[in-house]
C-alpha cells in the first residue's frame, strides 16, 4: 500500500518538476555547454546557416523571332566554408518549350528539365545556361519563364555539427587579446564596484533604520535605481555626463570648480595629484564603477536593514547602560551581526557584477578601458562577427566563475543557511 | 571638555546647513537663475554664527519664536552676503533654516556636556546630512530624465543649466517630445509589446514555477536534493554566456524576432528564482490543510489549485511582480535577438533611437520615462510585495 502510494508521489513529483525542468535545460544547461563545443569550432556569424544552393534566373533573348530563348542560372553556394552535396535542380517550362542542346547531366521529362549537379565546394559559383524554343515556332512569353523558379536542393551539414575542431580560438583569447589587462579591468570593475555598493549599502541601511520621519518614504526611493530599467538609467547618466552639454559639467564649470568639462566615460586616463604625488586615474572605469554603485546599493541596504531590523533593540540598550558610545555601539553589536550577510552579499555581487554586460555596453560600450569580460564577449561575437571566439570568451567567464562559486561554497556557503 | 564638543558641534551643524544650501543652490542654478559662485566660505561661517546664537541664547525664549527670529536674521545676511537671487530662493533658504534651526532644538549649553556627546552630535548630523545626500543623488537622475523630456535640445544645447519648464506653453507644445515618440517613432506598439512579453512572461513561468514549488517543497522523489541545489547554482549564470549559443540555434529556427523566443527566454531564466521563492514559502503552509484535502479526495491539481494558491496569493504577487520587473527591464535579450523594429521592446527602441546621433535627447529622455513609470508606479503601489520578492530573489536580477 505504502509503496504504490510513495510511487504514485514520485510519479506525480516528475510531472510536475519536468517541464520546468526540460525549460530550464533547454534554454540555461544546453547553451552553456553548446559554448564549449562552439569555443573550439572556426566559425563566424555569417556562418552560421546550413548551406543552401541558390540560383538566380535571368532570361536573354537570342533571335529575332523570340521563339528562342537563353536562359542563364546564377548558380553558387551560399556557404563560404562548406560543400553542398548531392545538389539537385529543377525548372519548369510551358507546354511546346523544349530546351536544345541540353547539359549533359540534365533530363528534359514532361515539361521538366531536371539536372543533377553532384557536390559544390564551398564558395562554388557556376553560370548555367540553357538554351529552349518553341516547337511551334511561335514567341515564347518571357514572363512565364521568368516567374517560373527553379527548385533547387541538396544535402549539407549543420555548420554548427561538422567535427572539425581547433584550438585557435583559446590561443587568440589568451595571446592576442590582451588578455592580461582584460581580466585586471574586470577584476577593478567588479571588486570595486561591490565593495562600494556594499559600503553605500551599510551607511544607508544604517540611516533608515533610525527613528527618523518618513522612513518608509525614504526606503522606497533608495529602491529607485534598483528597479528602474537600465536603459532608460544609462541613457540619463550618459545626458548628464555629457562633456558637451552636460548637466554636471556644467554646473561645475558654472561654479568654478573645474575650468574644462571632462569627458567623464570617454576618457582612458585622468592626472590627479594628491599631497603631491601624481598618479593616473582610470577615468572611464571609475564613472562606470560609480554608476555601478549608484544602481547596486539599494539591494545591498535592502539585506542589510533586514538584519538591523532583526537585532534585538535590548542589546543596544544594555550597551547603553554600560555606557557604550555610539561607534563603540556600531563596531561591537551592529557590525558582528552584518558580517554574515555582507559576505554574502559580497559574494553574490561580485559574482553578478563579474558577470555585468549591459551598463557599461549602454554607457561607453566598452570603449576607454573600459573593456570587461563579458563586454568582450559580445565585441568578439557579434562586432567582430567571431562567435567560436566569443564563446571561447564565454568558456573562460564560467570557468572562473565556477571556481569563485566553489570558493564561496567552501568559505561562506555553510553560514548562508544560518542566516 | 565643553569647549571641544561645543566646536564640534558647530563645525558640523554649520556644515550640514552648508550642503543643503548648496543644494537648493544648485536647484535654482537649474530653474535658470544665474549663480557663479557656492560662497561655501561666508555660509559656512554665518552658519557657525547661527548655530552659535542658538545655543547661547538656549532656553531663554520661546523655541518657535527663537528659530523664527534667528532663519530670519540669517536669511537677510544670507541675502546681502550672496549675489542678487529672487526672492523664492530667500524663502526657500529661510524655510531650510527654519527646518535646520528646529533639528537643533535639543542641544544647548547643558546637553554639550553629556557623555560622548561629541560622538553623538557627529551621528545626528551626519544622518540628517545623510537622508540629504542620498535622497538628492538618487532622484536627481530621475528629475533630469523627467525635466529633459519636457526641453528641446537647442534650447539645452544654449543653456545646459536651464531646466525651468514654461508653463505657460500649451500642454501639447510642452508634451511634445511625447506625441512625437508616439507617432513618429511608433512606441504605442513598443509598449504593447514589452506589455505583452512582460505579462506572458509572469503567466508561462507561474504556469511552470507553481507545480515544480510545489513538487519540491512537499513530495518526495530522487533528485530532489540535487535539483534544489542547481536551481541556486543556475541563478549565478549570467545570460552573457548564454547569448551566443542561443543566438545560433534561434537564428537556425527562425526564432530571432519573435516574441514567442523572447518569451521562452525569460521564462526560462526567471525560472530557477521563481521556484526558489515559491517554493520556501509553500513549505511554510501547514501540511494538515493538505491532508484535509486529500481526505476529501483530491489530486494534486486540486490540492494545488483549491488549496496552495488560494494560501500563498501573496508569495505568488511577489513572484509574480518581480517577474514582470525582470521581464519588462530586460535588456541583453532583447538587443541580441531583435533587430526588426517590428518587434522591438521599450527597452530595445530607446537604445535604437540612441544609435542615430541625430535624434534630440528630449526623445530619448521621453522614451526613458515611459519605460521607467510603469516599474516606479508598481513598485510604489505594491512595494510591500516587491520589497519581499527582491530580498527573496535578489541572488538574481
Amino acid at each position: 500500500m505504502s509503496d504504490s502510494l510513495s510511487k504514485l508521489e514520485k510519479r506525480t513529483a516528475y510531472t510536475l518538476v519536468l517541464p520546468a525542468v526540460l525549460l530550464v535545460f533547454a534554454i540555461v544547461l544546453f547553451p552553456i555547454f553548446a559554448n564549449v563545443w562552439i569555443s573550439f569550432k572556426d566559425i563566424e556569424l555569417k556562418d552560421i546557416r546550413i548551406p543552401e544552393p541558390r540560383a538566380k534566373k535571368i532570361v536573354k533573348s537570342i533571335s529575332e523571332n523570340q521563339s528562342e530563348l537563353k536562359i542563364i542560372y546564377k548558380l553558387r553556394n551560399s556557404s563560404l566554408i562548406q560543400e553542398i552535396r548531392n545538389v539537385k535542380f529543377q525548372d519548369k517550362f510551358p507546354t511546346n518549350v523544349s530546351p536544345i542542346n541540353l547539359d549533359p547531366r540534365c533530363n528534359f521529362q514532361s515539361k521538366k528539365v531536371v539536372c543533377d549537379f553532384g557536390n559544390w565546394q564551398a564558395k562554388f559559383r557556376e553560370n548555367f545556361e540553357i538554351t529552349i524554343q518553341n516547337n511551334n515556332g511561335e514567341i515564347i512569353d518571357r514572363k512565364i519563364i521568368k516567374s517560373q523558379k527553379p527548385i533547387l536542393s541538396g544535402k549539407a551539414d549543420n555548420p554548427l555539427l561538422t567535427t572539425n575542431f581547433t584550438l585557435e580560438n583559446f590561443k587568440k583569447v589568451f595571446y592576442e587579446n590582451n588578455f592580461v589587462e582584460l581580466l585586471l579591468t574586470t577584476f577593478y570593475f567588479t571588486f570595486f564596484g561591490t565593495v562600494g555598493a556594499i559600503i553605500f549599502g551599510i551607511l544607508a541601511a544604517q540611516l533608515v533604520n533610525q527613528n527618523i520621519q518618513g522612513r518608509t518614504y525614504m526606503r522606497g526611493i533608495l529602491l529607485f535605481p534598483y528597479v528602474g530599467p537600465v536603459v532608460a538609467l544609462a541613457y540619463t547618466w550618459t545626458l548628464l555626463l555629457d562633456p558637451n552639454s552636460g548637466t554636471l559639467n556644467a554646473l561645475l564649470v558654472n561654479f568654478n570648480i573645474i575650468e574644462k568639462p571632462i569627458n567623464l566615460l570617454g576618457q582612458k586616463y585622468i592626472t590627479m595629484s594628491i599631497l603631491g604625488f601624481e598618479f593616473k586615474l582610470r577615468l572611464a572605469l571609475t564613472t562606470i564603477i560609480f554608476f555601478e554603485i549608484w544602481r547596486y546599493f539599494p539591494l545591498a541596504f535592502l539585506f542589510i536593514l533586514a538584519r538591523l531590523q532583526a537585532i534585538p533593540q535590548s542589546l543596544y540598550e544594555a550597551a547603553e547602560v554600560d555606557g557604550a558610545s555610539p561607534i563603540q555601539k556600531f563596531i561591537h553589536i551592529t557590525l558582528p551581526q552584518i558580517t554574515a550577510i555582507i559576505s554574502i552579499l559580497f559574494m553574490i555581487r561580485f559574482i553578478w557584477n563579474f558577470n555585468k554586460f549591459e551598463d557599461i555596453f549602454l554607457l561607453t560600450g566598452g570603449a576607454s578601458g573600459t573593456r570587461t569580460l563579458p563586454i568582450n564577449v559580445y565585441q568578439q561575437g557579434f562586432a567582430v562577427s567571431d562567435i567560436g571566439m566569443g564563446s571561447a570568451v564565454s568558456i573562460v567567464i564560467v570557468m572562473l566563475l565556477l571556481s569563485f562559486m566553489i570558493i564561496y561554497f567552501r568559505l561562506i556557503g555553510k553560514r548562508a543557511n544560518e542566516v | 571638555m565643553k569647549f571641544k564638543s561645543l566646536a564640534i558641534f558647530l563645525i558640523i551643524s554649520s556644515f550640514f546647513l552648508t550642503c543643503i544650501l548648496s543644494i537648493w543652490k544648485i536647484m535654482a542654478t537649474l530653474q535658470g537663475v544665474s549663480f557663479t559662485n557656492l560662497n561655501i566660505t561666508p555660509v559656512f561661517l554665518i552658519g557657525i554664527l547661527l548655530s552659535l546664537t542658538f545655543v547661547l541664547i538656549g532656553n531663554k525664549l520661546n523655541h518657535l519664536i527663537k528659530i523664527l527670529l534667528l532663519s530670519f536674521i540669517f536669511s537677510i545676511s544670507y541675502f546681502y552676503l550672496n549675489e542678487a537671487s529672487p526672492y523664492w530662493y530667500i524663502f526657500g533658504v529661510f524655510l531650510i533654516t527654519l527646518f535646520f534651526t528646529n533639528k537643533l532644538k535639543k542641544y544647548n549649553m547643558q546637553s554639550l556636556q553629556e557623555d560622548f556627546i561629541s560622538e553623538k552630535i557627529i551621528f545626528d548630523f551626519i544622518t540628517l546630512f545623510g537622508i540629504v545626500f542620498f535622497a538628492f543623488v538618487i532622484l536627481f537622475p530621475f528629475y533630469i530624465m523627467l525635466v529633459t523630456s519636457f526641453k528641446t535640445q537647442i534650447v539645452l544645447l544654449v543653456n545646459p543649466l536651464d531646466f525651468s519648464l514654461d508653463f505657460t506653453k500649451s500642454l501639447t507644445e510642452l508634451f511634445k517630445s511625447y506625441f512625437v515618440i508616439f507617432e513618429t517613432y511608433n512606441f504605442g506598439r513598443y509598449i504593447l509589446i514589452s506589455s505583452a512579453v512582460s505579462i506572458g512572461t509572469v503567466i508561462v513561468t507561474l504556469l511552470f514555477a507553481i507545480p515544480a514549488a510545489y513538487a519540491v517543497a512537499r513530495l518526495n522523489f530522487f533528485g530532489k536534493n540535487f535539483l534544489s541545489t542547481s536551481i541556486l547554482i543556475i541563478y549565478m549564470f549570467p545570460a552573457i554566456v548564454l547569448v551566443i549559443p542561443l543566438y545560433t540555434v534561434f537564428s537556425q529556427l527562425g526564432l530571432r524576432n519573435s516574441i514567442f523566443g523572447l518569451l521562452i527566454v525569460y521564462t526560462a531564466t526567471t525560472l530557477p528564482v521563481a521556484i526558489y521563492m515559491l517554493q520556501g514559502y509553500f513549505k511554510s503552509i501547514p501540511k494538515e490543510i493538505e491532508d484535509a484535502g486529500i481526505m476529501d479526495g483530491q489530486n494534486w491539481f486540486g490540492i494545488i489549485l483549491k488549496i496552495i494558491i488560494p494560501l500563498s496569493l501573496p508569495a505568488i504577487a511577489s513572484v509574480a511582480l518581480y517577474v514582470f520587473m525582470i521581464a519588462w527591464n530586460e535588456f541583453l535579450f532583447s538587443l541580441m535577438f531583435l533587430d526588426s523594429p517590428k518587434s522591438f521592446t521599450l527597452s530595445r527602441a530607446i537604445q535604437y533611437l540612441s544609435g542615430d546621433a541625430e535624434t534630440p535627447r528630449q526623445y530619448l529622455m521621453a522614451g526613458s520615462v515611459i519605460v521607467t513609470l510603469p516599474v516606479l508606479f508598481i513598485f510604489i503601489y505594491f512595494e510591500k510585495y516587491l520589497v519581499s520578492g527582491l530580498t527573496a530573489g535578489s541572488v538574481k536580477e
